[in-house]
């Protein structure tokens, strides 16, 4: 028989690196909601933000957060890298296009256009990563929570907000069940338990990131 | 047989040699029956070029009942036509529409190049056959063929996998070319089964190497190859592959 792979540098490795990778993010994006739900606690007389505060003090501050900070950044860079590097293969794969056809007679839009709505997650994290983190950590260093108020208060960042969470919505509805089968396990008796974690994670956690924003625009 | 024939216009892509550049040809194609098979409506259109001193359009076919796989057309933006299940030989022209006008294109992929009008080169799925997509036995006496026992179950999965003809279809379909449904399911096949299990290992990995180095895509789980495929092959067996390439790194 033929040689053996490399696993980095074939398909099959890729796909496998780039759906861990996801899977990390996902996992990310969970800690991230729940602590994030605290801030809903905040009370328009400017108390009841105490334990988010402590939290987001917490992950500025204590050591054992950083290799975490740093591994999430370059989980973040290696989903980007590797997802442009497989699109631009995929392309090559195809130089001449057809004149007709029609890809909506047998796969879903969320599945072709992974790659579009990964970067324009991407794009919204940049503003978003600036917004919270960048300024709070590095410029002006205020309590997280004041951050959360200043920009939620504009109902034009609150609609760029959703729109980004419809996105990362359709990404996630995509990427999941894609990481589950690239890994070898969306398989008949899974797949019912793979497509209720899919609705979980595509549907209840945008949700979930949704109603802060509309929290501090509307009840506030 | 019905009696009232179609008026059809068939914009074909025509390219002289894999080296030419291609171009699209509209041919008027009046008094079509609708009983005719797709492949019998271009030996039509090819008696009538024939008749006008013109070069016949190339196509691929063999046994004209889908079981050969080489009719490989893309018809209407779809890999063997608009219907579920079938290749384009079993493709009736009831299915299109009086006036109708017909986009007949070749497979589009970096890995079957074209040799002339709509016939591929698909022996990149043959170099992947070879290099991994076989048992090697000892030759001699046949053993019984009820020696090793193997479950109903499993038997049907491995038979749905080599009811595969390798026509090309999932890679025609798949927005990056990719070519993860064929390859899996000759994995799926032999791997299933006792005597392919002993070289599982070694076969996964030489077959998806043989499958990079023909410059087929990466798998984005679209799912259109399962859609196209003329006969109904699962995407499980993709998943089957996956799981043997991460056995087959780590165990």
């Amino acid at each position: 028989m033929g040689k053996p792979t490399k696993f980095l540098t074939s398909s099959v490795g890729r796909k496998i690196t780039l759906a861990l990778s996801g899977f990390f993010l996902c996992s990310f994006l969970v800690v991230h909601l729940v602590i994030n739900l605290f801030a809903l606690k905040a009370k328009p007389d400017g108390t009841g933000a105490e334990m988010f505060t402590q939290y987001g003090d917490f992950m500025a501050t204590h050591p054992i957060i950083r290799p975490l900070e740093w591994s999430l950044f370059a989980g973040f860079l290696l989903h980007a890298v590797l997802g442009i590097f497989l699109f631009i293969k995929n392309r090559q794969a195809r130089p001449v296009r057809y004149d007709m056809n029609r890809p909506s007679e047998n796969s879903t839009w969320t599945s072709r256009f992974a790659w579009l709505t990964g970067i324009l997650v991407g794009a919204f994290l940049v503003v978003h990563i600036n917004t919270f983190f960048i300024q709070s950590r590095f410029i002006q260093h205020r309590p997280m929570i004041d951050f959360i108020k200043e920009a939620f208060a504009s109902p034009a960042y609150v609609t760029f907000y959703m729109v980004a969470l419809v996105f990362l919505g359709y990404h996630l509805k995509h990427g999941l069940q894609s990481a589950f089968q690239t890994l070898g396990l969306r398989v008949g008796r899974y797949e019912k338990l793979i497509d209720a974690i899919g609705v979980v994670f595509w549907l209840l956690i945008p949700i979930g990131f949704a109603i802060i924003p509309l929290y501090f625009l509307f009840a506030y | 047989m019905s009696e009232q024939t179609m008026n059809l216009k068939l914009k074909i892509w025509r390219q002289k040699d894999k080296n030419s550049k291609g171009q699209f040809v509209t041919y008027a194609m009046p008094g079509v029956s609708p009983d005719m098979s797709f492949l019998e409506m271009l030996d039509l259109l090819n008696l009538k070029l024939v008749r006008n001193g013109e070069e016949a359009v190339a196509f691929d076919h063999d046994c004209r009942e889908g079981i050969c796989g080489t009719c490989s057309m893309f018809i209407n933006g779809r890999a063997h036509g608009p219907l579920k299940g079938i290749t384009a030989c079993q493709l009736h022209m009831r299915t299109f529409t009086d006036g109708e006008t017909i986009v007949i294109e070749p497979w589009r992929a970096k890995a079957f190049p074209i040799i002339k009008d709509l016939v591929v080169d698909r022996s990149a799925f043959e170099r992947i056959m070879q290099a991994g997509g076989f048992v090697s036995v000892r030759t001699g006496g046949a053993p019984d063929g009820n020696a090793i026992p193997i479950s109903k179950a499993v038997a049907d999965e491995a038979m749905d996998a080599a009811a595969c003809i390798g026509c090309g279809a999932c890679v025609a379909a798949c927005k990056n070319g990719s070519a993860m449904l064929f390859v899996s399911a000759k994995v799926s096949q032999l791997a299933l089964l006792p005597q392919g299990y002993a070289e599982r290992k070694t076969r996964v990995e030489a077959m998806v190497a043989q499958m990079d180095a023909e410059g087929f895509g990466n798998c984005s789980n679209t799912y259109a190859c399962e859609a196209e495929c003329p006969k109904m092959i699962s995407v499980e067996h993709i998943a089957r592959l996956n799981r043997e390439y991460v056995r087959a790194k780590l165990v």
